[in-house]
């Protein structure tokens, strides 16, 4: 017989093994996809490993591909130290999208564009997360699901909004008119994709990192999260810290749309996250929710994504095995989790 | 406004409500059944999707149609017990496994489905269902034709709600079931399984999330496409808390996003619509999202959703 025994702490190398081993497990689990498919399963692995990592252009592509996971993977990370159950990062990207390409339509002088973009995005994105997070605060409604269903007004919205008012008019698609090309970020490795957003993505991550280790805030966030009572009977507003809690892992996930906007696609179309809210909370979880893990984490899905296409071409495997590895990767992580909480233990026959 | 009135009265526009309604009903009794034993199953939407696939393949493959619902009914129930393991025997975080279950189910789904058919331009379709007429009451003017006129999955699905509500509320089971969604604790004293319960529950709703998946790919469609779902499980999330977790409200609520939906389609289709369609889409997150802040005064959720039970933790 095997029984579950609490565990108190796990030692640091532990911690940084979990999420390894859990790509690990993925990673053989989903071989078995691969031969299904009648493909080398070291080949195809290799293939993705090649085209995502194995040259330059392939690092930047990769790179390019993390940047909207890395900030939804922020926003998640922040949300669930606080137990704040922000499922809607999704919605808060599309809503950052959408306010971001609002002002970057506009004419005006590129770095003051880029910098509003930034603004309006997290600020549309941050508006969106304060709803399920005044409804808890005032109405104790579950954010779970308030959460994840505002995913589906946005997107609706946005639906709206370029099969309507911002429909092309002159082919007729639902895609939004372009930005400004002044206010397209800058590339910053001529041939690449390489966009000012990546660089903003991998400073946004220790500066989140800072926030929640080292200031007063992310202390609040992370009591709050560990133990409402003890924060509460230690004078900590709780209801007031969820909210900033909110804005500020809203605004995150704005900041992913408003990096989709300005740096890869300079326009708005339905299609414009593939569900980077959702990539956002396995990035979070397999960082275990620290903010500095959240940049490998989105590196690895993003190697997965890039990689995915490549070895499709290659091998005939279909791509959409990145999907299944990211879903995979996920529920892996949980399990793996559960060895930080407990261990198992061989015990003895009852009698 | 008398035009829309005509409209309604209508065989094809009732049929039309009826047929919208049939996917959102058993999925959203499905996830009924799970959130009243506590266990909230976000994988809805990737577990219509892959039973769709399943459903979809297996009547291609074979030719027959009740395989491919026997198909789907199965995968909806074996994801229902990757959800239950998940949550209910490991007690993990049910939010987060839902969404787990989601992207891994619809990953599967178009990796199987690419795999099997190949990249066409014409998506491979299949001979759907006859429509059953019933007799007798097919031959009532207006109603007879647009509800007893129809395939049989409709009518599983209207059989399905008295007999939901009858095991729910009139069975040994139901009552363990609403016990341990209630309070797992006094389930247990009182020698309930907690965790065979829920588990049985989550594997029941999983099914009729294949139900769901299998009247989209095989009924509705005739084909299994990209988008399939796009959010049907999450509309019966939505209709869960609007039905107030009762089978009857439920598909009372399933059965009005049905008629907004087909009321959306036709002014989209006859050009009436000044509204854009989508306002009408968002509708019934809206209403469920509010409706929630309404009634969460009265706590009217399962108590014990979202909680993991486990026994040695007091």
């Amino acid at each position: 017989m095997f029984r579950l025994e609490a565990r108190t702490s796990t030692s640091a190398w532990f911690n940084l093994a979990l999420p390894l081993l859990a790509i690990g497990a993925t990673l053989v689990l989903c071989s078995g996809l691969i031969a299904l498919a009648g493909a080398g399963v070291i080949e195809a692995y290799g293939v993705m490993f090649s085209a995502s990592l194995g040259d330059s252009y392939a690092i930047t592509e990769t790179l390019v591909r993390a940047t909207p996971m890395i900030f939804t993977g922020l926003a998640v990370a922040v949300a669930f130290r606080a137990k704040f159950w922000n499922i809607g990062a999704e919605g808060q990207l599309l809503a950052g999208a959408v306010a971001s390409c609002a002002v970057g339509a506009i004419p005006m002088p590129g770095p003051l564009a880029m910098l509003l973009m930034a603004l309006a995005g997290a600020a549309a994105g941050a508006a969106v997360a304060l709803i399920p997070a005044t409804l808890r605060v005032k109405f104790k409604v579950d954010d779970v699901v308030s959460s994840l269903l505002l995913n589906s007004v946005i997107f609706y919205a946005l639906m709206a909004l370029i099969e309507g008012p911002w429909k092309d008019s002159f082919s007729g698609y639902p895609i939004s008119p372009p930005i400004e090309d002044s206010a397209n970020f800058p590339v910053l490795l001529e041939g690449t994709r390489l966009h000012l957003g990546v660089v903003a993505a991998f400073l946004a991550a220790p500066v989140i990192w800072f926030l929640i280790a080292r200031t007063t805030l992310g202390f609040r966030i992370r009591v709050i999260g560990e133990n409402p009572e003890a924060a509460r009977y230690g004078g900590i507003h709780v209801e007031r810290v969820l909210i900033s809690t909110a804005l500020l892992s809203g605004a995150l996930a704005g900041l992913a749309g408003v990096s989709e906007v300005g740096g890869v696609h300079f326009q708005v179309m339905s299609d414009i996250s593939p569900g980077y809210g959702y990539s956002g909370i396995v990035v979070a979880m397999l960082a275990r929710l620290n903010p500095l893990g959240v940049m490998p984490a989105a590196l690895f899905l993003a190697a997965v994504m890039t990689g995915a296409e490549a070895m499709s071409r290659a091998t005939g495997v279909p791509a959409f095995l990145s999907d299944v590895i990211q879903g995979t990767a996920l529920l892996a992580m949980l399990v793996a989790l559960l060895f930080t909480a407990y261990r198992i233990r061989r015990v003895g026959a009852a009698r | 406004m008398s035009v829309v009135l005509e409209q309604i009265f209508q065989v094809g526009f009732l049929a039309a409500i009826i047929r919208i309604a049939t996917p959102l009903a058993f999925a959203t009794l499905g996830e009924m059944f799970s959130e009243r034993a506590g266990v909230l199953n976000l994988g809805i939407e990737g577990i219509m999707l892959l039973s769709a696939m399943t459903g979809f393949t297996a009547t291609s493959l074979s030719g027959s149609l009740w395989l491919g619902v026997l198909a789907a009914v199965l995968t909806g129930a074996l994801m229902g017990a990757v959800h239950a393991l998940f949550t209910v025997a490991l007690g993990l975080s049910q939010h987060v496994c839902g969404i787990g279950v989601t992207l891994f189910s619809s990953g599967l789904a178009y990796f199987l489905y690419r795999l099997i058919f190949g990249q066409q331009s014409v998506p491979p379709s299949i001979k759907s269902f006859e429509t059953l007429p019933i007799p007798v009451l097919s031959d009532i003017p207006v109603l007879g034709p647009a509800v007893f006129n129809q395939f049989s999955l409709v009518y599983m699905a209207m059989a399905a709600v008295p007999l939901a509500a009858f095991v729910l509320y009139r069975t040994p089971w139901g009552l363990s079931v609403r016990m341990v969604g209630e309070n797992p604790r006094a389930a247990d004293s009182a020698g309930v399984g907690v965790i065979a319960t829920r588990f049985q529950a989550v594997v029941l709703g999983g099914a009729l999330m294949g139900l769901a998946g299998a009247f989209l790919s095989m009924v509705q469609f005739n084909a299994f496409t990209f988008g399939l779902v796009s959010g049907r499980g999450w509309v019966a999330i939505a209709l869960v808390v609007f039905g107030r977790w009762d089978p009857w409200r439920s598909a009372g609520a399933a059965l009005l996003f049905a008629f907004v939906d087909a009321l959306q389609l036709r002014m989209q289709a006859s050009g009436l619509g000044h509204i854009p369609y989508e306002a009408f889409l968002m509708l019934p997150f809206i209403f469920t999202i509010v409706a929630m802040a309404v009634m969460s005064r009265n706590a009217i959720a399962p108590s014990a959703l979202l909680k993991p039970f486990r026994r040695e933790e007091r």
